[in-house]
């Protein structure tokens, strides 16, 4: 019996403007950029791929199922954006064949440096996703499936979750197969879903490579793979970033004709069938203990957090950043600790990587920089106008950005209800 | 394979990038086993003639060949001439009638068989009186290609070229548009035209430069190649300690070259100033010399920032070393830069480096800050990023010297020798 179990990342980060050290403006964000590659993004990826599942899921009947995580910071740009994005996540999660997972709400490496923010961000996004969706998420990812023995340990304390998702990297696994469900070391009731990674990546990176042996890979011979894992495993645990529908493959790829004959091929071995994390974790017993003491991620082919935390800029940015925690929240002004927040997306640290500057690739594709250096100094330069907000603060009356759209309920002002 | 180089100087005098690039590129031709003739000009009879002595201290002044250490591979021609790189033609006339003052002042004490009256009355003149005299000297020499540095010795390349029958290579390390903007100096242009059009092969030191060629010249996109100049590794353990810089209250930014438009002087002055708006405890330091000199001391007074900017002259040597390890970042806001070796030599020195978009250099340089040269906002925003905070000049040093490791001179000599090969091929 092999469970397909797919969980699509839904995240959209916030872009600073150009910032110099002679601005003193308290408005950070390129609204303009980053409204216009929601938009772009919302057109070529979001809507169709959304509109092709759902009409998946009406004509299987509630036998093929999906997963979603969508962050705070995404779902804040759709209502301002693309609002008709929301609507058809909306219908998707009226069908019951659709499931949302919690993660922090702004996309944040708040794990590594404050607990205490960190739980903070989880349970707004579980009161965002359940304001919108009317989904209770139980099972967790953070961002960018960075975990380690600590976080599920600390997941499980809330008590609020039946699973977690973590990478199934080869220095974790070992001999071992990410099909199926473990425990985490030092937990007791929670469950470990690994990601597949060959398999995840065979669609989410590889499906257009012309180099690549298999190529073109079609929904028969995807669906082959996934029939050979009966008997040797229970579940395949496909986790990808949902841009790979239309943004990083895209659609001349085939990538939406892949998707829309994917579950009638995988259903054709009456082995197979499709589950939701919550239900591989009902269904499933673990089999063994994953033991991971040190940080892993689904990152590069390191696959752990250097792609964020690698140079010295990096870490010396995001310790600035959260070493002024205690000040931003001593301010109780919630225009300056919101702008805290954003400013902890990890993609700004992403930025400043200079793993692969050389090689372009990935990191430079999406990088609305030159140069991993600019994204420093930019990013310090607001950052150092934010604390000095902190020292002079005059009271200011609540800006929340998404008032600016003329009436339209805000999700922040929403969650005091 | 044996070549008939043309270049204008060789160290240990050297006064600029061309030096330093004819330098390079000759030793990793050495060490490929390429033999090299390298004929370039020698003042026979002034303050200059130390670098002479240096190198064959029994030879006399007139004498025309001598070899270099360890280039084995490598013989040099020297032809008595006041041609010096970077020079006008009213330079020119000064140094022609300060030889023969001199002469004129030690009387019989002169020993030299050339003197001074040989020289012609004006640059373009001397320009082509050294193009006979290479032309007599490659008569007597064997060579299967000829390449020629720069447009002084373009006459003297396609004499040689025509005498001997070789296909000529001709080198741009500049061109007249990046040393003197839209002001062109039409005879020197022309001499660059000539030289480009009647080479064999255009060898560019970068794509900036191969499309000002392509597009001012009028040359064809084939004729052109782009060999990216190289660095030499010193290696002489020079580890940044960084005790020079610990104790020291004043950050130092460096400008190093000439003071000259094609520089960017003064955007380096309106930028500091932009600076010292904003912080105090910096120092500007504008190493070099040039015809702009006098009035960026002025600008730098006018600006209110005079004693914050320190001029040091014309640096060499020992003092390049002392200077870079004073300085905590480098500027180059060139306006037009071909390539740009100084941000290569700062990077080696341990140094992290802004420089100006329009430089043949930053298409190579990742791990540089890089800026358009008129955008002194974001010039002074950078420079105070990077003296603020430590870890970006770290990760700029850092990368920035690796980096350079795999821009070598051994290269940039593979690709001319395999240039050489094709035009031998075809000819």
């Amino acid at each position: 019996m092999a469970s397909v179990c797919f969980y699509f990342q839904v995240h959209q980060p916030l872009r600073l403007r150009h910032y110099t050290v002679f601005d003193d403006s308290n408005r950070y964000f390129d609204d303009y950029k980053n409204a216009a590659i929601c938009t772009k993004v919302a057109n070529k990826c979001y809507l169709p791929a959304n509109r092709l599942l759902l009409n998946l899921i009406k004509k299987y009947d509630g036998r093929f199922k999906i997963a979603y995580s969508l962050t705070g910071i995404l779902l804040e740009q759709l209502q301002q954006y693309s609002p008709e994005v929301l609507s058809t996540f909306d219908a998707l999660a009226e069908t019951g064949c659709v499931e949302f997972l919690a993660e922090t709400y702004y996309h944040s490496l708040s794990f590594l440096y404050s607990r205490d923010e960190f739980l903070e961000q989880v349970s707004k996004h579980m009161e965002t996703i359940e304001y919108l969706f009317g989904q209770k998420p139980r099972v967790f990812r953070n961002t960018e499936l960075i975990y380690n023995n600590d976080l599920a340990a600390l997941i499980e304390s809330t008590g609020k979750f039946d699973a977690i998702a973590s990478e199934g990297a080869d220095h974790i696994l070992g001999f071992r197969s990410p099909n199926f469900v473990y425990r985490p070391k030092g937990c007791g009731k929670l469950k470990l879903l690994l990601k597949n990674y060959a398999l995840s990546d065979d669609i989410a990176f590889r499906f257009s490579d012309r180099n690549w042996s298999q190529w073109p890979l079609t929904a028969g011979k995807f669906a082959q793979w996934v029939s050979a894992v009966n008997g040797n495993g229970n579940v395949v645990n496909l986790f990808m970033d949902y841009e790979t529908f239309g943004e990083h493959q895209w659609a001349d790829t085939g990538i939406f004709d892949f998707m829309s004959h994917l579950p009638q091929e995988i259903l054709k071995h009456p082995d197979n069938d499709f589950k939701t994390p919550s239900e591989v974790a009902r269904s499933y017993e673990p089999v063994g203990t994953i033991d991971v003491p040190h940080l892993t991620s689904w990152a590069d082919t390191e696959r752990d957090v250097s792609a964020w935390l690698g140079n010295a800029m990096q870490s010396n940015a995001i310790h600035e950043l959260y070493r002024l925690e205690k000040k931003i929240k001593d301010t109780s002004d919630e225009n300056i600790i919101t702008d805290w927040r954003k400013l902890q997306i990890s993609d700004h640290f992403y930025y400043m990587c200079t793993k692969y500057f050389a090689d372009g690739d990935v990191h430079k594709y999406f990088n609305p920089y030159d140069s991993p250096y600019d994204s420093y100094i930019n990013f310090m330069n607001v950052l150092d106008n934010l604390s000095r907000r902190c020292s002079t603060r005059t009271a200011e009356p609540a800006f929340c950005g998404l008032s600016q759209n003329k009436g339209r309920p805000s999700l922040q002002t929403q969650m005091a209800d | 394979m044996r070549v008939f180089m043309l270049g204008w100087e060789f160290p240990p005098f050297i006064s600029g990038g061309l030096g330093t690039a004819c330098y390079g590129l000759t030793k990793a031709m050495d060490q490929l086993n390429i033999k090299v003739i390298f004929c370039l000009p020698a003042i026979a009879d002034s303050d200059y003639t130390t670098h002479v002595k240096l190198l064959t201290p029994s030879s006399r002044l007139s004498a025309t060949s001598f070899t270099f250490g360890k280039l084995k591979n490598v013989a040099f021609r020297t032809i008595p001439s006041l041609l010096q790189p970077y020079s006008t033609s009213q330079g020119y006339q000064q140094r022609l009638e300060e030889t023969k003052r001199k002469a004129r002042s030690r009387g019989s004490a002169a020993v030299c068989s050339i003197g001074p009256t040989d020289y012609s009355g004006d640059m373009y003149t001397e320009v082509h009186r050294y193009a006979a005299v290479a032309a007599e000297l490659a008569k007597n020499e064997e060579f299967d290609v000829v390449h020629a540095h720069d447009w002084m010795t373009y006459p003297a390349g396609i004499v040689v070229a025509a005498v001997s029958g070789k296909p000529l290579i001709v080198h741009v390390h500049s061109t007249e548009f990046d040393r003197s903007g839209e002001h062109v100096n039409q005879m020197i242009y022309d001499i660059e035209r000539a030289g480009m059009h009647t080479a064999d092969k255009v060898i560019a030191v970068s794509n900036f430069t191969r499309n000002i060629i392509i597009s001012r010249y009028g040359l064809s996109a084939e004729k052109v190649e782009v060999v990216y100049n190289g660095i030499d590794h010193n290696g002489n353990g020079n580890m940044d300690l960084g005790e020079t810089r610990i104790g020291k209250d004043e950050k130092i930014v460096l400008f190093l070259g000439r003071i000259t438009m094609q520089k960017g002087p003064e955007y380096f002055l309106m930028a500091a100033k932009k600076v010292l708006d904003v912080t105090d405890s910096v120092k500007f330091i504008m190493s070099g010399s040039g015809d702009l000199m006098p009035r960026a001391i002025e600008m730098a007074a006018e600006l209110g920032i005079g004693h914050k900017v320190l001029f040091t002259g014309f640096l060499r040597g020992e003092d390049v070393e002392r200077i870079y390890r004073m300085a905590d970042l480098f500027v180059m806001p060139s306006v037009s830069e071909p390539f740009g070796l100084v941000p290569l030599e700062a990077l080696e020195n341990n140094i992290p480096v802004i420089i100006s978009k329009q430089s043949g250099v930053s298409e190579i340089l990742r791990h540089a800050l890089k800026v358009d040269f008129w955008d002194i906002d974001e010039m002074a925003n950078k420079i105070i990023a990077v003296l603020k905070y430590p870890p970006l000049g770290a990760t700029l040093r850092d990368h920035g010297r690796y980096e350079t490791r795999k821009l070598r001179w051994k290269d940039a000599a593979q690709r001319c020798a395999q240039i050489y090969e094709e035009l031998l091929v075809t000819v």
